[in-house]
């Protein structure tokens, strides 16, 4: 079996943000970047399928879409144990949306012969959630988004997931080839270790540009665009009440009905 | 002209490779989920958290400066930066990493039989065995020399009587490296659990190092092969070089804490206020807190020049004496002042510089006091040795 985890490069999630003057994004001077936490959980997931199989000689490849500086999500991976990794990169790829990001993937590994691929649920950076399904659209496979648990059949060609939706499980029976997409809970992921780190540096990246991944820029040319980025507005100060606790209590509840609508 | 950076004030960090930096940032994501959310209560509770030792093994920290038998081979700016990092969790974790890679795998490594390296090395680094080392005893540390404990042939074997005192792992550990004295001067040998009559038990009671565990060590009459002394390890030098990898790794160390508790003070200042306007705008505190960022600066460049002393093959054990001397003083002095400047909350085990000002109190001890490097470094400069 050949698995595919997508991971992707995205800004810690302890870091301040701050939004460029011109408003063109984020400034990325100074942030660390990481792999999205989301995606962590893809990889974990893939290695510790491989790793309960070990007779069954399952190969793990990970891909990154994303600047030169991305190569270090490859190198993380490499670091928690994967096999193969794939580094998407060029000016081409720099401002596409997300499904123009799913047909360049799509592009780069329909000729693999993956069986399984894990991506997360979401990336930390957008919030958007769309690469995953629009990818299994892509290659016109099933899908099964936020997934919290995976039950293997014993002949590994199907399994039965679990994911969460509001109040409730949702058990879905699913035939490979097929796309999963990872909700917090399904693992932990591992930390990359010192020995992986050390093989990691040596071990190559496959980058691929537009025209090695062989799509036509028109072909990944993105239906929508970031228009502008811009600070959330500053929270407006709070407002203090005066009087004895009778007077207080009774202009904060005319407050939330009157002003507020809240009760 | 772009601020420097509070925490990193000289940016040493652009002095580093980039797997310097990655190797840091594994360890400092680790300290942050592991131990810092469980370090405070093992503290109070006297309890050293083994939980963390298989991710600690599986990160392949133990022994991680050691080249071959399964493990990493990372050069020693690397190491100083693990120390800095499990440091700024707590002294405890990273004496935990130190004995086991510095003090126990190392004289394997070192001084020991191929058959030796295979058997113990690979399954230390992965955290399956235990390690402690035995030097100091009862009626003294600062002077080895006169150790009591002893060794002496009978037949092909060694049998061993004495008692080795304040032993870091001692009661967790699988084997001990354990020094005596023979006919022929000091000897290292690997003392495996269970031998008949080595038998061991906990300090308890520890005001410091609460997060670790700290042992006595028995030996009557136990009988060890020959196959189990360290044939390349003759005199002190052997136990003494150990303890200079060990150093080492404690002034980088002494940094991470010094590091977590300015963290602290400074947040703390920013949002006290008293007489009408936050700590930090006062006069005093600027001086205190812009100290605590000279020290730990000044920590920085000397760690990390002797690491690459170190790496180069260049080092002498002086040299890192000035450093053990330098660094540990600054931690614990930061330390101090950091708790006096948070108060009353200062003083409890919410607010983490007590517990690394109580901790730094063993660092300042162990590992040669304060004085014995200062000793070592004026011996060093005059050519007299005055111990
Ligand atoms: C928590 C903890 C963990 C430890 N772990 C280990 C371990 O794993 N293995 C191990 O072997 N040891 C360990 N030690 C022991 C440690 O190395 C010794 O405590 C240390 O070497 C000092 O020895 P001592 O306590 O006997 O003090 P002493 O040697 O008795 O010294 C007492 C005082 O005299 C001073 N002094 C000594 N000589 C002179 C001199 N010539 N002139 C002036 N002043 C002098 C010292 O600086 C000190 O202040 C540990 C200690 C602690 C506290």
């Amino acid at each position: 079996m050949k698995i595919l985890a997508l991971a992707k490069h995205v800004p810690e999630s302890t870091t301040n943000i701050k939004v460029k003057a011109d408003g063109s994004g984020i400034e990325t001077v100074g942030v660390k970047f990481v792999m999205n936490p989301f995606c962590e959980f893809a990889v974990e997931e893939a290695l510790r399928i491989r790793e309960k199989n070990a007779a069954a000689g399952i190969e793990v490849t990970v891909l990154t879409l994303g600047p030169a500086a991305a190569a270090d999500v490859v190198r993380t991976a490499y670091a928690m144990g994967a096999d193969q990794g794939v580094h998407l990169c060029d000016d081409a790829f720099t401002s596409i949306d997300e499904i123009a990001a799913a047909r360049t993937i799509a592009a780069a590994i329909k000729s693999r012969g993956f069986d399984l691929i894990i991506a997360g649920k979401h990336a930390i950076d957008y919030d958007s959630g769309q690469v995953g399904p629009a990818l299994a659209e892509c290659l016109g496979w099933p899908h099964v988004g936020a997934v919290v648990a995976i039950e293997w059949a014993a002949d590994m060609k199907s399994m039965t997931v679990r994911r969460r939706i509001e109040g409730a499980e949702e058990v879905v029976n699913i035939k490979l080839p097929c796309l999963l997409t990872c909700e917090k809970g399904l693992n932990e992921a591992r930390y990359p270790s010192l020995p992986g780190l050390m093989k990691a540096k040596k071990k190559p990246i496959e980058t691929l540009n537009l025209a090695a991944v062989g799509v036509a820029q028109a072909d990944i040319a993105s239906a929508t665009k970031m228009g502008e980025f811009a600070p959330p507005p500053p929270r407006p100060p709070g407002r203090m009440l005066k009087g004895s606790p009778e007077e207080m209590a009774k202009e904060l509840a005319r407050i939330l009905r009157e002003e507020e609508k809240l009760i | 002209m772009e601020s420097p950076n509070v925490h990193d004030f000289y940016d040493t960090r652009a002095l580093l490779s980039d797997e310097e930096r990655q190797v840091q940032d594994m360890v400092r994501r680790f300290v942050d989920e592991k131990v810092l959310p469980v370090i405070a209560h093992a503290f109070e509770e006297h309890r050293f958290p083994k939980e963390l030792i298989p991710t600690i093994a599986e990160m392949g920290l133990l022994g991680c400066n050691l080249e071959g038998y399964d493990c990493p081979g990372l050069n020693n700016v690397s190491y100083g930066l693990i120390c800095q990092e499990l440091e700024r969790g707590d002294s405890g974790i990273r004496s935990f990493v130190s004995v086991q890679g510095s003090l126990c795998m190392y004289p394997i490594h070192a001084y020991g039989t191929e058959e030796q390296k295979k058997k113990w090395l690979p399954q230390m680094h992965r955290g399956r065995v235990i390690g402690c080392f035995g030097l100091t005893e009862p009626d003294g540390g600062s002077d080895p020399g006169t150790m009591k404990t002893h060794a002496k042939k009978q037949g092909g074997d060694w049998v061993i009587n004495g008692a080795k005192m304040w032993i870091t792992n001692g009661t967790i550990a699988d084997i001990a490296i354990v020094w005596a004295s023979t006919d022929e001067g000091v000897r290292g040998f690997i003392i495996e659990k269970g031998m008949p009559g080595y038998t061991s038990r906990d300090i308890l009671r520890k005001m410091s190092l609460r997060a670790s565990v700290t042992s006595e060590l028995f030996f009557e009459n136990v009988r060890v092969p020959e196959a189990s002394r360290l044939p390349k390890a003759a005199g002190l030098g052997g136990p003494l070089s150990c303890l200079t990898q060990a150093r080492y790794g404690i002034t980088w160390g002494a940094i991470g804490a010094a590091e977590a508790c300015l963290d602290e003070a400074l947040t703390f200042t920013k949002q006290r206020v008293l007489f009408g306007r936050p700590l930090s705008h006062t006069q005093t505190i600027q001086r205190r807190l812009a100290d605590c960022v000279r020290r730990i600066t000044a920590a920085k460049l000397m760690s990390l020049q002797l690491g690459r002393l170190k790496d180069a093959g260049k080092l002498h054990h002086s040299q890192v004496s000035l450093a053990k001397w330098n660094n540990v003083r600054m931690g614990l002095d930061i330390a101090r002042d950091c708790r006096d400047i948070l108060g009353a909350g200062g003083i409890s085990v919410e607010c983490c510089p007590i517990r690394h000002m109580l901790n730094l109190e063993s660092v300042i001890t162990y590992e040669g006091t304060e004085t014995i490097h200062e000793l070592v470094v004026g011996r060093e400069i005059t050519g007299h040795p005055a111990f």
